[in-house]
């Protein structure tokens, strides 16, 4: 018990007690309970946390007997459904970089642009219907764009300026990731620029400025650290995207940076092998622990570095 | 006639009763508001206001809060023309070129460019200190490296903060304290060598120590620049202007010599406020 709950109910026990005494203690009471169901319910989501790493750690640690730190780690092969199973992480990586990578060359500029254009430039009706629209484009499933990849753009990309190009390729699903993920990007970074005290904008236009000057030189600076979020949380997006790349890139790892080909990524190879019937402790199964593990260690990667980068830029107003 | 009361004033004003009589309004115009309406969509938030402004000089308005000092201020830089819905009417003259600043065929970046503002709150940019002074040169497409940091020296000298940050010109403005931020907004907006600066009650968010410091500096810097200044202080606009308007719900009641005013205002409202104020 706390020191505050003494002195609460101390004078109770030895005053009478009055009605308004009572609602006091009930209230009390009431907030007792609201907190301890909140506290439950943050604790299970910690120990989901906590139970999802463990199952990760304990599933890679078996497959780390059989397969040597080295060859999974530098190993350029990976074909753990083969007859002669190769455990090299290299294939799914270089996919995960490379569509993760397109797909934020695509993002990244185009988010911030938009985001510049809605918080600094739209007429109050256009940002009032834009921001909507792109909130409900966040929600349309990734099986959607996964199609539109497959169906639309691959033949689009085949029949114009890329006639080369294979039915499966990394191109295409990267592209469409990126343009998945800018309502993403543009509508954090808004947030992050609409916070951005009027104050700060009139002391630029006060100084001659323009509205592109003020933009690009005060509002964008002052907003880095959400825009940093927002490019943090965009990258692991693109890294854990999953079924554009599955249904539209090949599912064939593939050891290549070039996303003129097939290839498979990290989340791809796990949705494939999760889908066939693995003997449970088996190899291959204990392998989507492993590659999961290094999913989630690039993944606290960002995380990290974005988190520096945002206490780097933290701007007080 | 001076009232016993505006007497006791005076005296706990510190003002030598020699300068605080006979003083001609004398000196070159450097603006003038004539006939000035100003509205926020429907609301009219300035009536028919008339205010000489003179070169040099520092012109104080005083009034109660929400009289529409600070509207009456950014109209002289067109701040009002960021927002939707407002509408001026009348004049602003610019003198010696006899320009109407509020002519729709006249630039608000023009304007911004040769009358310049500090605000209310210190409102430094996520820069560092040099780059906070520099801006106003940068945005005019100034390029000459040696020129900037020139101007840079020369208003942050004028701003009376040259020596305390002169090793420390490459951090975050924002690790300044308060009266140090405010006076690199100063030297931002001096480093383009304005006609006119607009102070918004400049150090109504400040200590003591740093307000007085602004004061001194704001007299300082009338030797160079046109002042026009908001101020809720009575004191303040004693201590620092020549001149002194008063505004009351949108209207300007009176204007005169700073001592002037304060001793024998013409106006009962004039006398009221300040009785009241000081009382
Ligand atoms: N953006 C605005 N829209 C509508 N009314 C405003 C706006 N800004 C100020 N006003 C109104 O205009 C009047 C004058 O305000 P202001 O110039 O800020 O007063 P002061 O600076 O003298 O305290 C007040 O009644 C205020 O409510
Ligand atoms: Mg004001």
């Amino acid at each position: 018990m706390s020191p505050i709950d003494a002195v609460h109910s101390a004078p109770i026990a030895d005053t009478v007690v009055t009605p308004r005494f009572k609602r006091r203690l009930f209230r009390h009471v009431k907030e007792r309970v609201i907190e301890s169901i909140l506290l439950l319910l943050a604790l299970v989501a910690v120990a989901t946390t906590v139970a999802i790493v463990a199952i990760l750690v304990h599933e890679s640690a078996g497959f780390f007997e059989e397969v040597s730190l080295r060859e999974f780690l530098t190993g350029t092969v990976w074909s753990p459904l083969f007859e002669n199973p190769r455990y090299g992480v290299l294939p799914l990586v270089s996919g995960t970089v490379t569509v993760a990578g397109i797909a934020l060359a695509v993002a990244l500029p185009l988010g911030t642009i938009t985001a510049i254009y809605l918080s600094e430039f739209a007429p109050h009706w256009v940002r009032e219907t834009v921001k909507p629209i792109l909130e409900l484009l966040e929600a349309v499933p990734g099986v959607v764009f996964g199609y539109f990849a497959l169906l639309l753009l691959t033949p689009l990309l085949q029949d114009t300026l890329l006639p080369g190009l294979p039915g499966f390729n990394m191109l295409a699903p990267a592209l469409v990731i990126g343009v998945m993920i800018v309502p993403y990007v543009a509508s954090v970074s808004e947030d992050a620029m609409r916070a951005v005290p009027m104050s700060m904008r009139e002391g630029s236009y006060a100084m001659g400025a323009t509205r592109l000057q003020t933009a690009v030189r005060v509002v964008t600076p002052a907003a880095t650290s959400g825009i940093v979020a927002a490019y943090v949380l965009a990258a692991s997006r693109a890294v854990g995207e999953t079924m554009v790349v599955a249904i539209a890139a090949g599912l064939q790892p593939n050891f290549t940076f070039n996303p003129m080909e097939q290839a498979a990524t990290i989340t791809a190879y796990i949705v494939q092998v999760s889908q066939g019937d693995l003997p449970h402790g088996s190899l291959g199964y204990q392998s989507i622990f492993a590659v999961g593990l290094t999913l989630a260690l690039m993944t606290l990667g960002f995380n990290i570095a974005g988190h520096w980068l945002r206490k780097r830029f933290r701007e007080v107003y | 006639m001076v009232t016993d009361q505006m007497a006791t004033n005076l005296a706990r004003l510190n003002v030598p009763p020699s300068v605080a009589t006979s003083q001609e309004m004398t000196g070159t115009l450097k603006a003038e508001a004539q006939n000035l309406n100003f509205y926020y969509g429907g609301f009219h938030a300035l009536k028919n206001t008339n205010l000489p402004v003179y070169e040099r000089k520092v012109t104080a308005l005083i009034g109660p809060s929400g009289c529409g000092k600070s509207t009456f201020l950014r109209c002289f830089n067109r701040m009002h023309d960021l927002y939707p819905g407002n509408r001026y009417e009348g004049r602003i003259m610019l003198y010696p070129d006899q320009i109407n600043l509020l002519d729709p065929t006249v630039d608000p970046i023009e304007v911004r460019m040769r009358i310049s503002m500090v605000f209310q709150k210190p409102n430094p940019f996520p820069k560092s200190i040099y780059e906070n002074v520099a801006y106003g040169l940068r945005v005019r497409g100034e390029h000459n490296r040696g020129r900037i940091a020139k101007n840079v020296e020369q208003a942050l000298r004028s701003a009376a903060l040259w020596d305390e940050v002169k090793d420390r010109l490459d951090e975050p403005a924002f690790n300044l304290s308060g009266g140090q931020q405010q006076r690199v907004c100063i030297a931002r907006a001096l480093a383009t060598d304005p006609e006119i600066l607009l102070f918004d009650e400049p150090t109504s968010a400040l200590d003591p120590i740093a307000t007085a410091s602004i004061e001194q500096l704001i007299s300082d810097l009338k030797e160079r620049v046109t002042i026009l200044i908001v101020t809720h202080n009575l004191q303040q606009a004693v201590r620092v202007s020549d001149y002194t308007a008063y505004m009351y719900l949108g209207e300007l009641i009176e204007f005169g010599l700073t001592n002037n005013l304060f001793i024998k205002p013409e106006k009962k409202q004039t006398e009221d406020y300040l009785t009241g104020r000081f009382g």
